[in-house]
């Protein structure tokens, strides 16, 4: 509960044109944590960690890194502060192949055995890239691009790993093994921000985690007091 | 076909093979840009036009002091790749990006825009040249060496000038497919075609990737500007016009946005327009002449887009850069 805080958003608000989509939201991620972000669709999940990345800017509110402000900095800055995003819909550069998606990856850095290295970490973590890394990114299959969006985010050696819902639409057998990668790499100490619909599996890994509503946040703690909570189960775990 | 005809054939060949390495050389340019942008830069055949009339400054201004007509040569087309790369950015800077920051969609608006530079380069470089020199038709001048004949075998003959054409297509080609398939910036102009937004979230600068591929798209089309120059001699400020749709034609035959497409579609509608332009003379009689040969591009254009829209090499899809 000491860690230092990796990621913490105060306050923050944000639009889309009118739509008012995030109203308040104030989230923390302490250094070596898996924390959750919950809530069902439309809820702002996404935005909140496009508001992270700087692909969208907030209106109010303060986003830190480390302490440092990146609110309102450029994708491409806030990336290079330390900002992973696997974001929602894998969005694999589909006529690169595996192996130059993972170098798109490590693009800031110039170190070639550091990225070799890297590289190598990403293939052990998932074999099944390294059987395909010849392969176009677009012809993978759903999981493998799931599998290589992360692969491509930990590339960068991020301060923070943003995942927007890495098991949407996987076979069950997937979900299990994406759920303990994300475990494998928390052991190593990664600290990740883990946006889910999956919020029975999310809970179970997760340290802590918050719940979003409309664009507000109405919950938040310990993973485990979360589900225990009676209106979590019932909105969110699909009741008992 | 009489005898004449096929004998004629290699050099039209030849020939066609020509004109094909200006139009690829110009259509990579299009195709560049409409792969990371996802439009047509009107203005590049300006571009093109601005290389042409700095390699001939380069002539005009150097020429006495370079013997060797092949480092003359070769100075106009460095000078020239420079000025039109560069030319090739500010136009980006000036014209796109202030439409993209301000967040436009709109594909007229950069349309308009493009036309509307194209017009301004023209006149521009007239009144330049008419202010500099008195006059704004410009020549590249003969060179005995440059012109000296090579036979070849099947009666072909070949000019120093042209082999010259050949190979600095050749090399540009080959350096242009290298970087975009194995250099780190080839792979990040790849990223940002497919998808910028993402690109960025790996720390990638889309807005400095696009001015790089202008650069690039612009300096090969300064390159094409000498190489067209040295083929015939006469250029002036409205030279770019012809040569610039052409180059279009020839970048959406291969498959807009495909590099491959660009290279191949160059050399098939210089060879068919060469082809059709002398050919039709012939079986016609006359009554269909040379002069028709604008026409027989644009023909090809039109079966194309009606039969195979996507371009030779071109995906369904649209595979860009
Ligand atoms: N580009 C956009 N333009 C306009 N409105 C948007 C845009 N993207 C999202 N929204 C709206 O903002 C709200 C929050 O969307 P967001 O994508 O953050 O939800 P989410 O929690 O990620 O949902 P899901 O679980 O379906 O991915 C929604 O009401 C959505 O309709
Ligand atoms: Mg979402």
């Amino acid at each position: 509960m000491n860690a230092a805080a990796v990621l913490q958003l105060q306050n923050v608000q944000a639009f889309y044109g009118h739509i008012h989509a995030l109203k308040d939201i104030s989230i923390e991620v302490r250094e070596g944590e898996i924390v959750t972000l919950i809530g069902s669709n439309g809820a702002g999940k996404s935005t909140t960690l496009r508001c992270i990345s700087g692909l969208l800017a907030p209106t109010e509110g303060k986003i830190l890194l480390r302490g440092q402000p990146i609110h309102g900095k450029k994708p491409y800055e806030v990336a290079a502060l330390g900002i992973g995003h696997a974001p929602e819909g894998r969005k694999i550069f589909p006529q690169l192949t595996v192996e130059e998606n993972l170098a798109i990856g490590a693009y800031l850095e110039s170190d070639k055995t550091i990225i070799a290295r890297r590289k190598r970490e990403v293939y052990e973590l998932f074999p099944r890239l390294a059987e395909r890394h010849k392969q176009d990114g677009g012809t993978l299959s759903g999981g493998e691009q799931q599998m290589l969006a992360i692969g491509r985010a930990l590339m960068q050696d991020p301060a923070i790993l943003l995942l927007d819902e890495p098991t949407l639409g996987l076979a069950p057998v997937l979900v299990e093994l994406l759920f303990e990668t994300l475990q494998t790499l928390h052991k190593a100490g990664k600290t990740i921000l883990l946006v889910e619909q999956n919020a029975w599996h999310a809970l179970q890994i997760a340290q802590r985690a918050y719940v979003l509503q409309t664009g507000i946040i109405t919950h938040q703690g310990a993973a485990k007091d979360l589900s225990n909570n009676p209106e979590i189960k019932q909105a969110y775990l699909g009741g008992d | 076909m009489s005898d004449a005809l096929l004998e004629l054939l290699p050099s039209v060949l030849l020939e066609g093979l020509l004109l094909g390495c200006v139009y690829a050389m110009i259509a990579l340019g299009y195709t560049m840009v409409y792969g990371v942008l996802g439009l047509i830069n009107f203005a590049h055949s300006e571009v093109f036009m601005i290389g042409a009339v700095a390699g001939v400054e380069v002539y005009r201004y150097l020429g006495p002091h370079i013997g060797n007509p092949y480092a003359l040569a070769l100075t106009a087309l460095v000078v020239a790749a420079g000025v039109s790369g560069l030319l090739a950015m500010a136009i980006e800077r000036m014209a796109y990006r202030p439409l993209r920051a301000r967040g436009s969609t709109n594909r007229l608006v950069p349309l308009i825009t493009a036309i509307g530079l194209s017009f301004f380069l023209q006149d521009f470089t007239r009144l330049i040249e008419g202010l500099w020199h008195g006059e704004f038709y410009m020549n590249y001048p003969a060179n005995e060496q440059m012109e000296a004949l090579h036979e070849l075998p099947l009666g072909m003959a070949i000019q120093n000038k042209s082999i010259l054409v050949i190979g600095v297509t050749i090399v540009m080609m080959l350096a242009l497919d290298y970087l975009v398939r194995k250099t780190k910036l080839g792979k990040a102009i790849r990223a940002v075609a497919q998808d910028a937004s993402t690109a960025s979230l790996m720390g990638i600068n889309p807005d400095r990737i696009i001015a790089r591929t202008f650069l690039i798209g612009g300096a090969l089309g300064g390159v094409a500007g000498v190489l067209f120059g040295l083929l015939y001699s006469q250029i002036n400020p409205f030279v770019g016009f012809i040569p610039g749709i052409k180059a279009f034609t020839a970048a959406v035959l291969g498959g807009i946005g495909n590099i491959y497409g660009a290279m191949l579609g160059g050399l098939v509608l210089g060879t068919l327009e060469t082809l059709g332009g002398t050919y039709l003379f012939f079986m016609t009689d006359g009554a269909i002449g040379n002069e028709y040969k604008d026409i027989f591009a644009f023909i090809i254009l039109v079966l194309l887009l009606l039969f195979r829209p996507q371009g030779l090499l071109g995906k369904t899809q649209g595979e860009k850069v």
